[in-house]
């Protein structure tokens, strides 16, 4: 039982450059835990006072969670999490 | 003793009925004219032709005459230029089960000497049909699509990584006129991927040194060079002479100053971005979709978005990138395909990878929303605080 978390270049210090980690489902506020729990530092990059950064989208299963429940959307066994910021590169 | 080629006309006048034109004209007036098959060779269909005519040449008639006429109880008048060829092209199609096929008589050269109306076709010159024959072959594209490409302008902000190779190809599809916003000179660091430049070019400013790269590529394309960088003042100005922009901008202000550009203009935005080995595209239709705020409604803060001048980037991912960007903008040019308005493409070029989020419009968007108040602001102020008063400051 895992999902998949897409982690951008930007956080992937945290994650010792990993790409992509695997969480238990649950829902995007548990997932977050769990990644603080293992990279400390994390939820503080994407959350703050318990929502989700407004400069930071989260997809599940390729939905954007501010038009689901935000951070307290359900994460189902097998689906992906996608964490974007937006990238000014060109 | 084999049929001459009188005794074939004569065969043929048998079987086939003639119209006079002025029959023809009448019924083509009040909007009840048959389906007319021109099968003139190409240079005599330039010149003029019946109004709403069809042109296949008499060499392909056979095969081509079932996509245009798919019931063989239509009826059909074919006209060549004095009623000759169309009389045996009509015969044919006699042979192949048309049942109601008839001839122009006297053909368009008759037509024409009775003053009845004539189409002269808008045309490629023969250099054009040559230079832009492979995009012809295309259904979806075709002359009149290629047309379509010559008269289009597509805006393109940024000569660099992703500006290059979409300024390339554009230029090669044949765009008209394409203009090339950058304030910036062309740097030796910029050679790994930004492929309009050349080394001699050093030191030139990039929208000139790009000019002179698609002239050498294709000269009919006109090339705007607006050396300077964009802001408030000259946006819409510039925007709104443009059919399309092409954001290849390498800043968030600019970016965010160009989403609300295009909502005020109504001018299409093809979006795309690039750090490292990802890549982002996606393309914003006004109010026909999300916009650039509904995905991103604020910039991250600095050290969560990194430039490509400080974190690098693989150069080829520079022309997987523009070059989706070169596709989009034809797409939106010629109202053609699927575009990835509604959709973000994201590109991981380590694991190969291409992932499509879903991006909704946005009930409470602060640009294109029911209740946004649509202005352009000074984004570069907002983008610097944006990030430094609510960021937690953890350093990754």
């Amino acid at each position: 039982m895992s999902v998949t978390v897409r982690i951008p270049s930007p956080l992937r210090p945290l994650t010792g450059n990993a790409g992509t980690v695997e969480c238990a489902p649950g829902t995007v506020a548990a997932i977050i835990d769990e990644l603080e729990a293992n990279h400390p530092g994390f939820r503080d990059r994407v959350t703050q006072d318990g929502k989700l950064r407004r400069f930071v989208n989260v997809f599940v299963a390729g939905q954007d969670v501010r038009f689901e429940q935000g951070i307290d959307t359900a994460v189902a066994d097998g689906q992906e999490v996608t964490i974007l910021p937006a990238v000014a590169g060109g | 003793m084999s049929p001459s080629y009188q005794d074939l006309i004569a065969a043929a006048r048998e079987v086939i009925p003639e119209v006079e034109p002025a029959d023809v004209a009448s019924r083509v007036a009040s909007g009840d004219g048959p389906l007319i098959i021109d099968v003139r060779e190409t240079a005599e269909w330039d010149q003029g032709h019946l109004p709403g005519a069809v042109h296949i040449p008499r060499g392909f008639l056979e095969s081509r005459i079932g996509g245009t006429a798919p019931d063989s109880d239509q009826e059909i008048l074919v006209s060549c230029a004095s009623g000759q060829r169309s009389l045996l092209s009509a015969q044919t199609l006699h042979h192949m089960g048309f049942t109601n096929v008839t001839n122009l008589a006297g053909g368009f050269a008759r037509w024409k000497q009775n003053n009845h109306p004539v189409e002269v076709p808008r045309i490629l010159s023969a250099a054009q049909r040559s230079r832009y024959s492979r995009h012809i072959l295309i259904p979806e594209v075709g002359e009149e699509g290629q047309m379509k490409l010559l008269d289009s302008k597509a805006l393109l902000i940024g000569a660099g990584g992703l500006g290059s190779p979409a300024a390339y190809y554009l230029a090669a599809a044949g765009i008209g006129t394409i203009g090339l916003v950058d304030d910036d000179e062309v740097d030796e660091s910029n050679l790994q991927r930004q492929i309009i430049h050349t080394t001699d070019r050093v030191g030139m400013n990039k929208g000139e040194s790009a000019k002179q790269a698609i002239a050498a590529l294709n000269p009919e394309v006109q090339v705007n060079v607006h050396p300077f960088r964009v802001n408030r003042d000259n946006v819409l100005d510039l925007v709104s002479q443009y059919d399309v922009i092409v954001d290849g901008a390498d800043n968030f202000p600019t970016r965010y100053l160009l989403a609300d550009a295009s909502l005020m203009t109504k001018t299409p935005l093809v979006h795309a971005s690039i750090l490292r080995f990802e890549g982002h595209a996606s393309v914003f239709n006004p109010y026909d979709g999300p916009c650039y705020r509904c995905l991103f409604p604020e910039p991250p803060p600095p050290d969560l978005a990194p430039s490509c001048g400080e974190a690098g980037v693989l150069g080829v991912l520079c022309g997987v990138m523009g070059n989706i960007q070169a596709t989009e903008a034809i797409k939106v040019l010629l109202g053609i395909g699927d575009t990835l308005s509604g959709r973000l493409l994201i590109y991981d070029a380590l694991g190969m990878t291409f992932t499509e989020l879903k991006v909704r419009r946005d009930p409470d968007c602060p640009s294109c929303g029911p209740n946004a108040d649509l202005q352009l602001r000074d984004y570069e102020a907002w983008c610097a605080g944006v990030g430094s008063h609510d960021h937690a400051g953890v350093s990754a």
